[in-house]
C-alpha cells in the first residue's frame, strides 16, 4: 500500500463561495481521516475569516462561466443573493455548513487556521478584525515552517 | 467475503473492516472493534455517539456526518476528536457495526 498522507497545508487564495468552500472541505475531511491539517487564508480567500465579511459570502453570477448564466441576466440586482442563497440551501441539506460555522468546525477538528501578512497589511486590517479561530498573522516564510514534511494544497 | 474473529465471536466485514451485517453486531463486538482501533476502553461518551447512530441510521438511513452529532447536541465536535481520535465519524461508524461514512463532511 501507498505510504498514507499525514500532514496538508492548504491555501485559500480566492474569495466567493466558489472560492472558499473547496479548501473547507479538503481541510475538514483531513481531519476526518487523521491527517494534520492547517488552513491559510490569503488575498480576497480573508474573507472567510474576517468577522464581518465570513456570514456574507457570495457567489458571483457575473464574470462566473461556471454559474453558465448569461452576463446580462447575473448583473441583475439581487441574482447573485438568490444564487448564493439557493447553493446554501442546497449544501445545508447535505451537511456542508454555512461559512461561520464551518470555520469553527473545522478549527473545533483540531486544523490551525492562520491569515496571510501581506494580505493583511496590504488591506490594513488588524488581529481584531479576524474570528477568534485565527492562531495568528503569518508570513510566507512562517508557512513554509508549518508546511515542512506535509502536502501543500493551492486553491 | 471476510470474516473477523474476535475469540470466540466472528462477523461479515468488507475490505476495510466495516461490519457488513448489522445482525452479527453485539456491545462485546463493539469493545473489540474500538480496542483494534486504539480505544482501550468504551465510555458512556462513546456509547451516547453509538446509540445516536444507531437511532439515525434506524430513521434516515444514514450514518450521522460529524456536523450531525455536534448540532444534535449529542457530544461537541472538539470532544468527539478527542473521544475517538485519528477519525472519528470513520472509526464511531466501525466500533457500531455501520458501513463507512459516504459524505464529504
Amino acid at each position: 500500500m501507498e505510504d498514507k498522507i499525514k500532514k496538508v497545508a492548504i491555501i485559500i487564495s480566492k474569495g466567493g463561495l466558489d472560492g472558499v468552500y473547496p479548501g473547507l472541505i479538503m481541510a475538514n475531511g483531513a481531519r476526518m481521516e487523521g491527517i494534520e491539517a492547517s488552513l491559510f487564508f490569503t488575498f480576497f480567500g480573508l474573507d472567510a475569516v474576517i468577522k464581518k465579511r465570513m456570514g456574507k459570502i457570495k457567489i458571483a453570477t457575473v464574470g462566473n462561466p461556471g454559474m453558465h448564466m448569461a452576463t446580462m441576466l447575473g448583473m441583475l440586482p439581487g441574482m447573485s443573493a438568490m444564487a448564493t442563497s439557493m447553493m446554501t440551501k442546497t449544501m445545508d441539506k447535505l451537511d456542508i455548513p454555512p461559512i461561520p460555522e464551518f470555520i469553527e468546525m473545522v478549527a473545533d477538528a483540531g486544523c490551525k487556521l492562520y491569515a496571510c501578512k501581506a494580505t493583511v497589511d496590504m488591506f490594513k486590517l488588524k488581529k481584531e478584525d479576524f474570528c477568534p479561530q485565527v492562531d495568528s498573522i503569518i508570513n510566507v516564510g512562517k508557512f513554509y515552517e508549518i508546511a515542512a514534511g506535509g502536502h501543500i494544497i493551492f486553491t | 467475503m471476510p470474516t473477523k474473529h474476535f475469540g470466540t465471536l466472528s462477523v461479515d466485514v468488507d475490505a476495510e473492516g466495516f461490519m457488513t451485517d448489522f445482525s452479527q453486531w453485539t456491545k462485546e463486538i463493539a469493545a473489540a472493534i474500538a480496542k483494534e482501533e486504539g480505544i482501550a476502553e468504551l465510555t458512556p461518551a462513546h456509547w451516547k455517539v453509538i446509540d445516536f447512530m444507531h437511532k439515525e441510521f434506524k430513521e434516515n438511513g444514514q450514518v450521522p456526518s460529524v456536523r450531525k452529532l455536534n448540532k444534535s447536541g449529542v457530544i461537541s465536535t472538539k470532544e468527539l476528536y478527542e473521544i475517538f481520535p485519528g477519525g472519528p465519524a470513520k472509526k464511531a461508524a466501525k466500533i457500531a457495526g455501520m458501513k463507512k461514512p459516504e459524505g464529504c463532511v
